[in-house]
C-alpha cells in the first residue's frame, strides 16, 4: 500500500495536537521565526523589500504579550471552555503578581529608633523571602489557584451575568486588600519590588552570556516567556482535548444533560477555576517581573476588562485564539501610536491635550469599537479569521 | 454488514437477574398538577419494558425521576437494591442508568466522536494533571475507549459523520448518535424517550433494529417511551400504559391493546391504538 500522509493509523496519534505535517510546518516555521527575532536577527517579510527586526521596546512588549498569553489561555479556560463568564481575572493575577513578589521579592528595612533603649534598629516596612523563580513562580500560581478553589463555589449556584457580577465584586474586594496589605503590597503610590526572575542564580533580568551568545536582558526575558508560554499553552491544549476538556464544554453547553452523563457539576466547574486562577498568578507574577515593580492598584475592572476583550477578540474557547487576542491588545498602544504617524490619521494628536483625540483616548476608542465589533461580526475572534484563510490555503505549501 | 458484535467491547449484561429497578407508588406534582399519580412497576434485566400514554401522561416526568432531574413527594425508586432518591444525576449515572432525551440533548458545538466520548467520561479514569501532560495513563485511556466508541460508530453506522459537528446533521443521525452515547455509558439499565419522534418510515425502521440488535447482543434492562404503537408492541415484553399520571394497565402487548380502558383513554387521541393499527 502506498504511504497515505493524514491516514490515521492509531487512535493516539489520530487525537494529536497537530494533526498533520502542514500544521507541523508552519508552527516550526513560526518559532524558528519568533527565536531569530528574539536574538535580534531580522526576517524578510517580502525579500529585499520588507524586512522586519524586533527593536528593544517591541521585544519588550512582545514579552510582556507573551506573559498575557498565560493570563487570557487561564480566563478563556474557565469563560471559553467551561463557559462561567467571570470578570475577576485581574484579582487572580494580582494575587500571583503579590505572592510572586512576597516569596521572590527582596525585603525593605528602615533604620528607626527604639523608644525604649534609644538605639537604631532594623524596621521591615515590606516583606519579601527573596527565595528563587523556581519557587516563588509555582507559588504564584498555586496561591491564586487556592482561591478559585474558595471562590469556585459561587459558580455553583450562580451562572451567566449573576455569576460576572459576583466575581466582579472579587476585583474591588481585591483593591481594597491590596491597598491596605501594606507589608506586602507596599500601598498605593509606592508599591513594592517584584518577584526576581532568578532561575538557580541565572539572572533574566540582567544581560549576559548563554551558550557563548550576549543576551540582553529584553532577550532573556523574552526566552523565558517563549519557554513558558510554549509550556503552558501545550497543557492548556491537552487538557481542552481530554476527558476534562470535553466535561467542562459540556458544562458550558448543557448541564442538565452533562451531569446525567455523569459529569459532575461542581466538581469541573472547580478545576475550571483552580486550573485558571493558576494560569494568572503565574502571568501576574511574571508580567510584573518585566517592569520590576507592582503597583496595588494596577489590578482594577479595566485590567479584568482587558482579558475580557483578549479573549473575544483571539477567539473564545481556543487556545491560538488566547494568544492571538493577548498580543493585539497589548500592542494596541503601540499600533495607535504608528497609525498615528501617517496623514489620514492626523487627528490622532500625541500630545496629551491638544487635537481631536489623543493617542490614549484613540486607543480606548479602537479597544471599544473592536470588541463591539468582534461580538458582531465574527464571534470567533481572530481565530475565526485564522481558521479561514487557512481553509483557503489548504494545505500550501504541500501538494496534498 | 456490521463487522462486530456490541457485546464483544461492552458488558452483556445478565437476563437472569433479579429485577433491576422497582418503581414503587411515586407521586409527583407541579403547581398542583399531578404529574405522577402513585405509578407503581418494574423492570427486570434483559427486559424490555414500554411506557405509553398521551401527551402530557407523565412518562417523561417518569424518567426524570429516574435519572434524578426531578424529586418526587412520595414513593420509592430502587435501582439494583439501592434508592435513587436523593442522589445526584451524575450518582445515578455511574449507578449504570442513562437515557436518551425526547428533544435531543446532545452537544451541539462537539464532534460525534466527542459527544459519544463524553458518554464515556465516568469510564475513563485520569485526573486533570494527567490530563495536562497527556503522557503514559491519560493517552492509553482515550486510546482504550476510542476503540469502545469506535465499536458503537460501526453499530449504528455512522462512521462518516465522526468527525462532523453534531449541530450540522439531520435529526434522524442525532437521534442515533444520542442513542450510541447512551450506549457508550454501559448501561444497565437504558431509558430511551421517544427515539423515533419525528422520524419518517425508514428511520423508524432502522431504529426498531438498532434497539432490536441492542436487545439481543446485551442483556440490559430498557424502558422505551414512544407514540409509534406499532414499535411498541412488536417490541416490548410488557407495556405500561398511563393517562394524567395515574396507571391504567400493565401487561403483555397483546392483553394491553384489548383492554378496554387503554382504548378509552386514546379515544380521541391522535395516536388512537386502532388508527396506529391499521396503518401502512
Ligand atoms: N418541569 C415542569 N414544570 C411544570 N410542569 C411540568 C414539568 N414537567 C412536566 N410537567 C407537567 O407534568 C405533566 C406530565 O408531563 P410529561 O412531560 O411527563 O408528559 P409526557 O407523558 O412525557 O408527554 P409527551 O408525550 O408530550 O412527551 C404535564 O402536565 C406537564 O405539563
Ligand atoms: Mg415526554
Amino acid at each position: 500500500m502506498r504511504y497515505r500522509p493524514g491516514l490515521v493509523a492509531d487512535y493516539q496519534s489520530d487525537a494529536a495536537i497537530f494533526k498533520s505535517n502542514v500544521q507541523r510546518f508552519w508552527f516550526s516555521v513560526l518559532l524558528v521565526a519568533v527565536v531569530v527575532l528574539g536574538l535580534g536577527g531580522t526576517i524578510p517579510l517580502i525579500p529585499g523589500l520588507v524586512d522586519f527586526s524586533l527593536q528593544t521596546d517591541l521585544l519588550l512588549i512582545g514579552t510582556t504579550a507573551m506573559f498575557a498569553s498565560i493570563g487570557a489561555i487561564g480566563l478563556n479556560i474557565v469563560t471559553g471552555y467551561a463557559g462561567q463568564v467571570s470578570l475577576g481575572h485581574a484579582f487572580f493575577l494580582g494575587i500571583g503578581a503579590f505572592t510572586g513578589a512576597l516569596v521572590g521579592g527582596v525585603e525593605v528595612t528602615r533604620q528607626v529608633v527604639d523608644l525604649d533603649t534609644g538605639q537604631f534598629v532594623e524596621k521591615t516596612l515590606v516583606y519579601g523571602f527573596g527565595l528563587d523563580l523556581i519557587i516563588w513562580l509555582p507559588a504564584a500560581g498555586l496561591v491564586a489557584a487556592l482561591m478559585g478553589l474558595i471562590v469556585a463555589p459561587l459558580a455553583f449556584r450562580l451562572r451567566g451575568l449573576y455569576l460576572a457580577f459576583v466575581t466582579l465584586g472579587l476585583v474591588f474586594l481585591g483593591e481594597h486588600v491590596f491597598r491596605e496589605a501594606k507589608v506586602v503590597t507596599g500601598g498605593v503610590g509606592v508599591g513594592r519590588a517584584s518577584g526576581v526572575p532568578s532561575l538557580f542564580g541565572f539572572r533574566f533580568d540582567e544581560p549576559g552570556e548563554v551558550f557563548g551568545v550576549f543576551l540582553a536582558k529584553n532577550q532573556k526575558l523574552f526566552f523565558l516567556g517563549l519557554g513558558l508560554l510554549i509550556v503552558l499553552g501545550i497543557a492548556a491544549k491537552n487538557m481542552a482535548r481530554s476527558k476534562v476538556g470535553r466535561a467542562l464544554a459540556a458544562v458550558r453547553d448543557r448541564d442538565i444533560a452533562a451531569e446525567m452523563m455523569g459529569i459532575p457539576l461542581a466538581r469541573y466547574k472547580m478545576i475550571a477555576f483552580v486550573v485558571s486562577s493558576f494560569y494568572a498568578g503565574v502571568a501576574g507574577g511574571l508580567l510584573f517581573a518585566v517592569i520590576g515593580r507592582v503597583e496595588p492598584l494596577s489590578f482594577n475592572l479595566l485590567l479584568s476588562i482587558e482579558y475580557i476583550a483578549m479573549i473575544l477578540i483571539g477567539g473564545v474557547a481556543t487556545v491560538s485564539g488566547s494568544i492571538m487576542g493577548a498580543f493585539f491588545i497589548t500592542f494596541l498602544p503601540r499600533i495607535v501610536k504608528w497609525l498615528a504617524g501617517f496623514w489620514m490619521f492626523g487627528f490622532i494628536s500625541d500630545s496629551p491635550t491638544g487635537g481631536f483625540v489623543n493617542l490614549a483616548q484613540m486607543e480606548q476608542i479602537l479597544f471599544g469599537g473592536l470588541i463591539i465589533m468582534f461580538l458582531i461580526l465574527e464571534p470567533l475572534g481572530f481565530y475565526g479569521i485564522w481558521i479561514r484563510v487557512r481553509n483557503y490555503w489548504k494545505a500550501w505549501p504541500f501538494s496534498y | 454488514m456490521r463487522a462486530r458484535m456490541l457485546n464483544e467491547f461492552l458488558p452483556p449484561g445478565d437476563r437472569d437477574g433479579p429485577a433491576i429497578l422497582e418503581f414503587d407508588e411515586v407521586h409527583l406534582s407541579f403547581a398542583g398538577i399531578k404529574a405522577i399519580d402513585g405509578v407503581s412497576f418494574s423492570v427486570k434485566a434483559g427486559e424490555l419494558f414500554a411506557i405509553i400514554g398521551p401527551n402530557g401522561a407523565g412518562k417523561t416526568s417518569i424518567f426524570n425521576c429516574i435519572s434524578g432531574a426531578y424529586h418526587p413527594e412520595a414513593g420509592s425508586i430502587e435501582f439494583e437494591g439501592q434508592t435513587l432518591l436523593g442522589l445526584k444525576p451524575n450518582k445515578i449515572a455511574d449507578l449504570g442508568v442513562a437515557r436518551t432525551f425526547q428533544n435531543i440533548e446532545l452537544f451541539p458545538q462537539l464532534t460525534v466522536l466527542d459527544n459519544l466520548m463524553l458518554g464515556r467520561h465516568q469510564h475513563i479514569r485520569y485526573g486533570t494533571p494527567a490530563a495536562m501532560l497527556r503522557i503514559g495513563k491519560a493517552s492509553r485511556e482515550e486510546a482504550r475507549n476510542r476503540e469502545i466508541v469506535e465499536g458503537i460508530i460501526e453499530f449504528l453506522d455512522i462512521a462518516q459523520f465522526r468527525r462532523s459537528f453534531v449541530a450540522m446533521l439531520p435529526y434522524g443521525i442525532q437521534k442515533r448518535i444520542e442513542l450510541g452515547r447512551a450506549l457508550a455509558m454501559e448501561p444497565t439499565l437504558l431509558l430511551l424517550d421517544e427515539p423515533t419522534a419525528g422520524m419518517n418510515l425508514e428511520e423508524t425502521e432502522d431504529m426498531a433494529r438498532f434497539i432490536t440488535d441492542i436487545r439481543r447482543e446485551l442483556k440490559i434492562g430498557i424502558i422505551l417511551v414512544d407514540h409509534d404503537m406499532r414499535l411498541v408492541m412488536d417490541l416490548a415484553d410488557r407495556v405500561l400504559v398511563i393517562d394524567f399520571g395515574k396507571s391504567i394497565t400493565i401487561g403483555v402487548p397483546e392483553e394491553v391493546q384489548r383492554n378496554p380502558d387503554v382504548i378509552r383513554a386514546y379515544l380521541g387521541q391522535e395516536h388512537a391504538i386502532a388508527d396506529q393499527g391499521d396503518d401502512q
